[in-house]
This record gives C-alpha cells, sequence and structure tokens, in this order.
C-alpha cells in the first residue's frame, strides 16, 4: 500500500491502492470514475482508453505508480457539458448501440483529433483499429470522427 | 438444447408465421395487457401521486433543454405517469442490450398517446411481472410482441384523458380531439394540456375498448428519433452494472474449472493472506435435483470464488488459489424448454476440437432423423443429369460482449435485490426463489443496460452466483468476471456441419434436394424453410452428438450457420444450372408460390423475392464495378426478410469489402435510422465472424481467452460503405437485431468464391486466405 497522488479532470486526487495497481482499477474502485471501462485488462479492445498528458492511453496497463503528475483526463473530464466536439458528433451520428465501448472510442478519437485534426481515412482507421466494438457500430465511429474534424477545423 | 426458440411460447420447431397478416388495428380490447392496468384500477377513486424525487431535474431525450419537474405525478397505467405540467414518463418494459428498444418501444407509447416526444422521460422498467407482459429481450420478438400491447397502453392512457376532459367540460368524448399533449373541443373552443386532466383521468376507469390510429396518422413511429441513452453514454455516466456501486459492497470473483471438470480441493492459504482478501469458498450454484428451464444453463455446477475489497486485489488473489479439478461423471437431466422436456446428456471426459470433428465426420455418415420428406428424393438423386453435394462447417464461437459477465446481488434474511445485466429475467427469478429458499416475490431484479448481450445475457447463472454469494458473505456483493472468466464460462455457438446434395435435370432445374446437418451438441437445420416448398423431391435430416462443452443463443441461433450454409450451397447450384444467383432464387420463389410442394413451407415467397428484387436494383447488379468480386444471399428468419450483396476486391491475400447492399423486409420501421444502426451491426459483427469467429478446445480447456488470441472484426476490416434498404409496407414490425447476420457469411463467402476462384467451405474463412494479422 502507498499514498499516490494523481492529477485527475484537473483535480488532486489522493489514493491509498498498491502502486502496481492499473490506472483503470484506481479510477473506477477508487475515484469511483466508472467512464472508463473494462474490456480486456491487457491492452487489447481499446475500452479503458483514456489521456495522460493528451495522448490516449490503455489504463489498464499502466500502473498508477508510474504517473507522476501527468494529468489524466477521462471520459468524464473530456469537456464541461458533454459538449466536447467529439461527443457531439457521436451524439449526431447516433453510434452507440450497447454503449460499453464507446467511451474509449471517444477517447482515442479526442487524442487522434488533437494530435491530427485533419486526419485521412486511413489515419482515422489507424488510430480507431485498436478499439473493439462487438456491436460493431465502426461505420458510424468511423463517420462521426470525420464530423468531429470538420467541426474542429 | 437450450437454443432460443424464435417464436418462444411454442415448440422449437413451431412454424415461423408464414402470413403476417396486414394488420390495421384501428380497435383493441384493453384486457390482452390487463396486468399493466391494475396499477390504474387499484387506485380508481383516488388518484394517485408519486414523488419522484430522483427526477427533480431531467433532460428529455430528444433535446439539451431541461424540463421542469411536475410537483405531481399521475399512473394512468404501468407504462405511463404524466406530471401535473404534462411532463411525461414512459417506462421501457424490455431490458436494453444494445438494439435500442429503450427508444423505440416508448416511441410506440407515444405515438399512440399523442405526446410531444421532447416532453417526454424514458425510465428503464424493472422486472415486475405484474405490470409487465414479456419483459423480454431476445429472439429478435421485442418489437413484434410489444407492438400491440405498446400502442394499446398508449392508446387507452389517451381516452383516459379525452374522457376526462368530455367530463369536466362536459361534451361528448367523440368530440375531443388530441395533438401532441393537448385536448382540444373545437366546437366550445376548449382546450387543455394532458397535466390538467392528469388527475382526474387517473380516476377513471379503464375503458374497455379504445381506438387506434390508423398508420397514416403516426407522427413518431417512422421517424428518426436518438438513442434516448445517448448523451449518457457518450458522457460515460453509469449505466451498466458493472459501474454499479453501494456502501459496503464486496466484488466476488471466480475461478473456472475445464469443462467436465470440478472442484476437488482448493489450497487458498495464500490468497487468504493477501491484502483486501474477505474469503476463499466454493459455492454450488443450482439446488440438489432442481429441474433447470431453458435458461438456467450452467457449465460448472461448482465454483470457486474470491471475496475481496477491490476488483485489482481479488484479481491478484484468484491468482494465489491452487485449485486441483477432478473428473464430473456423466451428467444426465431433464430441461423444460418450449414444447416441454427435453434430455440433456453431458458425458464425462475432456474434449478437444480434433476429438469434435473426427466425431462428427463419423456420425454424418450415421444414423440422422428425418425431419422432413417431399416425393422420392432417392429416385430423383438416381434421375439427374447433374449432382452436387457439399459439406460446410463452422465452429464454437464464443459471445464476447464488451461487458463481461458480472451482476451485483444484496440477500438479506428475507429479501434478494439484484442489479443486473439479463435479458430474460421471468426465467432466472424462479431458480433464484429456488436457490435462495425464498418466494419468486422477496426477489427484486433491476435490469441494468447491458453493454452486449447476442444471447449470452439470456442465462442468468451470474444471477444465481452473485446471490448465493452474497447470501454467504452477508454483504452487498458484486460477482465480476475477468475477460478470460467469460470467455471460458462457455454457452457458445455450438459447432456445426451440414452436407448439402442437389440434383439438376438436363435442363438445370432442381429436381432433388437433401440436407443432413449435424452439430455438438445440436444441428442447425430448419427443415421448413427455403428451398423446401420450391422442389419436389426434398429430405432434411438431422443429428447432434453430446457434450459437456455448454452451448445457447447466439445472435440467431442455428440461422447463423445453416444460412451461410444453404446460401453459398445455392450459389455453387445457380452456377452449375448455368443462372444468375438472383434468378435462380427467384425462379424456385416463383414454383413455392405458384405450386408449392408440402403445407408447412415457412416463409411468404413474395417477400423473399421482393428483397431479392429490391437488393438487385440497389446494388445495381447487373453492372459490378471492375475488379470486384460480388456474391449474394438472402435469407429469413426472426419474421424478417434480407437480401444482401457484397462487394469484395483482393489487396494481395487480404480481402477488402468495398460495400454492402442490403434489402429487408421487416414491416413498419419503427426508428429508421436506429434500423440501420441494427442492421449495419449484423453484417459487421457477421463479416467479422464469417472471416475470424473461432474458439478451439484443447481437453477440456478452451485454447483462446482473450483478445490477443480471439479475433474480432476492428475497423480495418469494416466495408467502405453499408447501406441498408427497407422494403415499404404495412406489415406490423418484426425484429432487427439478429436476421441481417446468418445471410452476410455466404454474402462473404459467395464474394470471396468471386474474387479469388475459391470456394470457402469452412468457417472462419480467413484461416484459409493468408489474411494478415490485426494490428492491435
Ligand atoms: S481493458 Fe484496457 S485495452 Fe482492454
Ligand atoms: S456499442 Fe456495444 S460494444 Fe460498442
Amino acid at each position: 500500500m502507498a499514498t499516490i497522488t494523481l492529477n485527475v479532470n484537473g483535480k488532486k486526487r489522493v489514493v491509498e491502492a498498491d502502486p502496481q495497481t492499473p490506472l483503470l482499477w484506481i479510477l473506477r474502485d477508487h475515484l469511483d470514475l466508472v467512464g472508463t471501462k473494462y474490456g480486456c485488462g491487457i491492452a487489447q479492445c481499446g475500452a479503458c482508453t483514456v489521456h495522460v498528458d493528451g495522448v490516449a492511453t490503455r489504463s489498464c496497463s499502466l500502473p498508477v505508480s508510474q504517473i507522476g503528475d501527468k494529468e489524466v483526463t477521462t471520459i468524464e473530464g473530456l469537456s464541461q457539458n458533454g459538449d466536447h466536439p467529439v461527443q457531439k458528433a457521436w451524439l449526431e451520428h447516433d453510434v452507440a448501440q450497447c454503449g460499453y465501448c464507446q467511451a474509449g472510442q471517444i477517447m482515442t478519437a479526442a487524442a487522434l483529433l488533437k494530435r491530427n485534426p485533419n486526419p485521412t481515412d486511413a489515419d482515422i482507421e489507424d488510430a480507431m483499429h485498436g478499439n473493439i466494438c462487438r456491436c460493431a457500430t465502426y461505420l458510424r465511429i468511423r463517420a462521426a470522427v470525420r464530423t468531429a474534424a470538420n467541426s474542429t477545423i | 438444447m437450450c437454443h432460443l426458440p424464435e417464436n418462444p411460447g411454442s415448440g422449437t420447431h413451431r412454424r415461423q408465421f408464414n402470413h403476417l397478416t396486414l394488420f390495421l388495428m384501428t380497435r383493441a380490447k384493453t384486457t390482452i395487457n390487463r396486468r399493466s392496468f391494475l396499477k390504474a384500477t387499484a387506485m380508481a377513486g383516488g388518484g394517485l401521486m408519486l414523488s419522484f424525487n430522483w427526477l427533480a431535474a431531467c433532460k428529455a431525450p430528444s433535446g439539451d433543454e431541461m424540463l421542469d419537474m411536475p410537483d405531481e405525478w399521475f399512473d394512468l397505467n404501468s407504462y405511463i405517469k404524466i406530471g401535473n405540467n404534462g411532463v411525461v414518463t414512459l417506462m421501457s418494459p424490455n431490458p436494453e442490450f444494445g438494439s435500442n428498444v429503450k427508444t423505440s418501444m416508448p416511441m410506440i407509447l407515444a405515438d399512440e398517446l399523442d405526446v410531444d416526444w421532447k416532453k417526454v422521460i424514458v425510465e428503464q422498467a424493472d422486472f415486475y411481472p405484474e405490470r409487465f407482459d414479456r419483459q423480454f429481450t431476445g429472439g429478435s420478438m421485442g418489437i413484434l410482441l410489444g407492438w400491440k400491447p405498446l400502442r394499446t397502453a398508449g392508446a387507452t392512457a389517451r381516452q383516459m384523458l379525452v374522457n376526462a376532459a368530455a367530463q369536466k367540460w362536459n361534451v361528448p368524448a367523440s368530440e375531443i380531439t388530441t395533438e401532441a399533449g393537448v385536448l382540444y373541443h373545437k366546437t366550445s373552443g376548449k382546450s387543455a394540456g394532458y397535466g390538467e386532466m392528469a388527475s382526474l383521468a387517473a380516476e377513471l376507469p379503464v375503458p374497455e375498448e379504445v381506438a387506434m390510429k390508423q398508420l397514416s396518422d403516426f407522427k413518431i413511429i417512422g421517424t428518426s428519433r436518438k438513442n434516448v441513452d445517448g448523451k449518457k453514454i457518450v458522457t460515460g455516466q453509469p449505466l451498466f452494472t458493472l459501474d454499479y456501486k453501494t456502501e459496503g459492497m464486496l466484488i466476488a470473483m471466480p475461478i473456472l474449472p475445464p469443462f467436465g471438470m470440478t472442484v476437488k480441493s482448493v489450497d487458498d492459504s495464500a490468497a487468504r493472506a493477501m491484502p483486501g482478501v474477505k474469503d476463499v469458498f466454493t459455492i454450488k450454484v443450482l439446488p440438489d435435483g432442481y429441474e433447470q428451464n431453458a435458461f438456467d444453463t450452467i457449465s460448472f455446477p461448482e465454483m470457486v470464488v474470491v471475496v475481496g475489497n477491490t476488483t485489482w486485489e481479488v484479481m491478484n488473489a484468484k491468482k494465489a488459489v491452487k485449485v486441483e479439478w477432478q473428473l464430473l461423471d456423466e451428467r444426465a437431466f431433464d430441461v423444460q424448454s418450449w414444447g416441454g422436456k427435453q434430455k440433456v446428456v453431458m458425458p464425462k471426459g475432456l474434449e478437444s476440437t480434433s476429438a469434435h470433428r473426427a466425431w462428427m465426420a463419423e456420425a454424418a455418415r450415421g444414423k440422422a432423423q428425418v425431419l422432413r420428406r417431399d416425393g422420392n428424393p432417392e429416385a430423383a438423386f438416381k434421375s439427374a443429369a447433374k449432382v452436387l453435394e457439399r459439406t460446410y462447417t463452422a465452429p464454437h464461437l464464443a459471445h464476447n460482449t464488451m461487458e463481461p459477465v458480472n451482476c451485483f446481488a444484496h440477500v438479506t434474511e428475507d429479501k434478494a435485490e439484484l442489479y443486473a445485466p439479463i435479458q430474460a429475467p421471468e426465467f432466472i427469478r424462479r431458480t433464484l426463489a429456488a436457490r435462495l429458499g425464498m418466494p419468486q416475490e422477496n426477489i427484486h431484479i433491476r435490469l441494468a443496460r447491458m453493454g452486449g448481450g447476442f444471447g449470452q445475457r439470456a442465462y442468468g447463472h451470474h444471477l444465481v452466483e452473485a446471490a448465493v454469494i452474497s447470501q454467504k458473505v452477508k454483504a452487498p456483493v458484486k460477482l465480476v468476471y475477468t475477460r478470460e472468466d467469460d470467455m471460458t464460462y462457455g454457452i457458445y455457438r455450438p459447432t456445426y456441419t451440414a452436407t448439402y446434395r442437389a440434383a439438376l435435370d438436363k435442363d438445370g432445374n432442381l429436381i432433388a434436394f437433401h440436407v443432413r446437418g449435424g452439430g455438438i451438441p445440436e444441428h442447425a437445420v430448419h427443415a421448413n424453410r427455403f428451398p423446401a416448398g420450391a422442389v419436389d423431391n426434398y429430405l432434411a435430416e438431422g443429428w447432434s452428438l453430446p457434450s459437456n462443452i455448454t452451448i445457447g443463443a447466439f445472435r440467431a441461433p442455428r440461422s447463423n450457420f445453416i444460412a451461410g450454409a444453404e446460401q453459398s450451397f445455392l450459389d455453387e447450384l445457380a452456377e452449375l444450372a448455368g443462372k444468375d444467383p438472383i434468378d435462380f432464387r427467384l425462379e424456385l420463389l416463383e414454383r413455392a408460390k405458384k405450386n408449392p410442394v408440402g403445407k408447412d413451407n415457412d416463409y411468404d415467397p413474395d417477400r423473399y423475392a421482393s428483397v431479392l428484387k429490391l437488393v438487385r436494383e440497389k446494388s445495381n447488379w447487373d453492372q459490378p464495378p471492375s475488379g470486384v468480386g460480388r456474391g449474394v444471399a438472402a435469407y429469413f428468419c426472426h419474421n424478417t426478410y434480407v437480401a444482401e450483396v457484397v462487394d469484395m476486391r483482393m489487396e494481395g491475400t487480404n480481402p477488402v469489402i468495398e460495400n454492402v447492399v442490403a434489402a429487408v423486409d421487416c414491416g413498419i420501421v419503427v426508428n429508421p435510422d436506429a434500423a440501420r444502426n441494427m442492421g449495419e451491426g449484423g453484417i459487421i459483427d457477421g463479416i467479422g465472424n464469417a472471416l475470424f469467429g473461432e474458439l478451439t478446445f484443447k481437453d477440456g480447456v478452451p485454447e483462446k481467452n482473450n483478445f490477443h488470441q480471439y479475433r474480432m472484426i476492428r475497423q480495418k476490416e469494416t466495408p467502405r460503405n453499408v447501406e441498408i434498404h427497407f422494403v415499404q409496407n404495412e406489415h406490423d414490425p418484426t425484429g432487427l437485431g439478429e436476421p441481417l447476420f446468418p445471410p452476410i457469411f455466404a454474402a462473404v463467402a459467395n464474394a470471396l468464391y468471386r474474387a479469388t476462384g475459391k470456394r470457402y467451405y469452412e468457417q472462419p474463412f480467413a484461416k484459409h486466405i493468408a489474411v494478415s494479422p490485426a494490428m492491435m
């Protein structure tokens, strides 16, 4: 057990936990930020994607001890009112079916657009390829990323 | 055993609706869902005020604007509450697993109630069989079976509001009209919002019979409305059981044996000493001698569970528990199923896929049950000019819903509270009652949004397990399966095979057709489906072999294999007959229409032909783009007709799907954009399973347990484009969750043939073409 200080969604958070605990479980079990999802635990599905200093990161495979003072952003902190261009595009295309994978998809897309505001179709497919959606909403995800890109340039 | 029939309440081999009659419902007796009016009648004379504190501020699903909450709510029936300010709460009865019933079912209520969708709040109903009919999601039956009860509930509440206004204004009810939540009396110029009449309406008797809208009067049905939970999903709000937490809640996780084995001994000494661990013990899932129903499938009669404070601590402790397994004896038991009891045998031993294949090859040559026989197939085969015989196989599949199996339970002395991802709550409550030793009424099941279901969540073992664990540790518990547990628990899509034979005369006419299907532990033959009825000499046979690897419903059970096999075979047969694959099918359908063979044919040839014609037109079938291999398939299951065309191009050894065009006849489309979403999902999920889906076993152990081994379709393998076209008609709506899935397996196989020159008979197809590994 260790006392760990984190910067999550712009707030300082202190948790008591095993330093090896993946960030995913710190968020979900300790901080009650359950928007970030568990899908595989081995960095294969993208459901747990958060931003660490703005970079899309699989929180299931990142021990909390390695974060230090980097800024962690979760789906709950992506925007104040759920109005990030990616979130708006997701609603416009009514992307979700079951919805379980979508927080991870949105976080991956938002990180993509931050580093590459005008992605090609190939860039979008590359960036989104790591996120599994069993409901197979992939077409709408693609279209929503395009819409979000167009709305931000 | 245990697959989901397409029409629950009848035998598994029951015929499907031959002709869904054009049902222009104008008046309906309200007694058909009398249960939903209990509340209203019980409080007649008093009126009921419900305080919904948690709805103090709420957003309408359709927009960002905040709705002002009323001071009082009035229950008009189980589905509908109206606030004194005109805001309406509609209860969505069925569990939501992504097919969007939580939006489409309230749309049906709202349209008949005649309210403004912007003034509607949708709530998920708890499992409450005293109030709601059939709270079950599966078999693509939600909208089909909900259509009439929901319309009736909406129209009845509207009529009660009309009657209240008639009483208050002292005018005949027949002179009152409604529009968007407002009552009007034209002659006197009076008008009032529903909210003003709700208190009086709630006291009035429920009318015996009510008028329904004409289809042309629908204002909400047939228009695209967005997912009522959309905003919550994109902002990461807790919607799933896995997100649920209560004070003092513990986390429990299972340790699962290989198939065919159970617990012999447990050494938990190391695990018990680990941080956060509360207990380690073994549970028995079902009571001794309990007669299971079709959704009580359990893979392991006993399981070791670790209980602790946090997920990570319990996950680690699991690894430190040493369990010794021992072989289970053969198990044989009856399962209550639709159409009576079914005997299930689970043999002793550790099974492997290699052995399954050898058993199936042998059984394919052995005895089979004749399921249907028309004419004299043997003689026809003897006289044939050409005979084609082909065998198709497909492996076990894991559901791999993105939310792994989990359940919350809090069991106290005399009651149980569950918050569960479950498609079929009514079946499991009975089992819970038997296992916990308490009456069913004391068991309350709240229905969570499910992170996917696909049939797997119809089986409620996780509810029983969570409840048993909670009862034992005397605390609220959330049972969580890891991805590995989820993928290795069982309840898989079975492995199947089918051999087709067909005879052509010298003019290329189909004179005999023979299907012989088998599987472990069920076959997938639907004897009365097309092309039965279209050929004089026809034979359908089935056989199955027992297994201790459990199986269950998986998106379009049985159809998900047999459609691919049959429609691939017909493609090859058309080629042998020298005919265009669409023309060939249309000729057979014409025959089935004009001069059908037999009486039990499970399809309407006209509706079947209409989707083929529509897909021919929309895909521009006669002029395929150059460099593209084009495959077609059509199928009818779950009361919906589908035809699909796949355009494929090979990029090296990788199949690239440029375009998919689907034509669908599911009757009235309630929510068109959401229906398209569901259809796209069925198509893309089907392409993924056709190319990559496979679970194999070695000595009772699944050889894949997570997504590094189990390949799922991802973004880059997704078609460039998918188009879905609906046949416009006025048939009652049928389901969409499943029907687009089965035919795509064949459309892919047929396109692969045209793109590569090779036919593919064994799923998953990517094994036989050097498709590059998924980039993770
Ligand atoms: S849960 Fe982290 S990638 Fe799947
Ligand atoms: S929406 Fe269900 S897994 Fe993506």
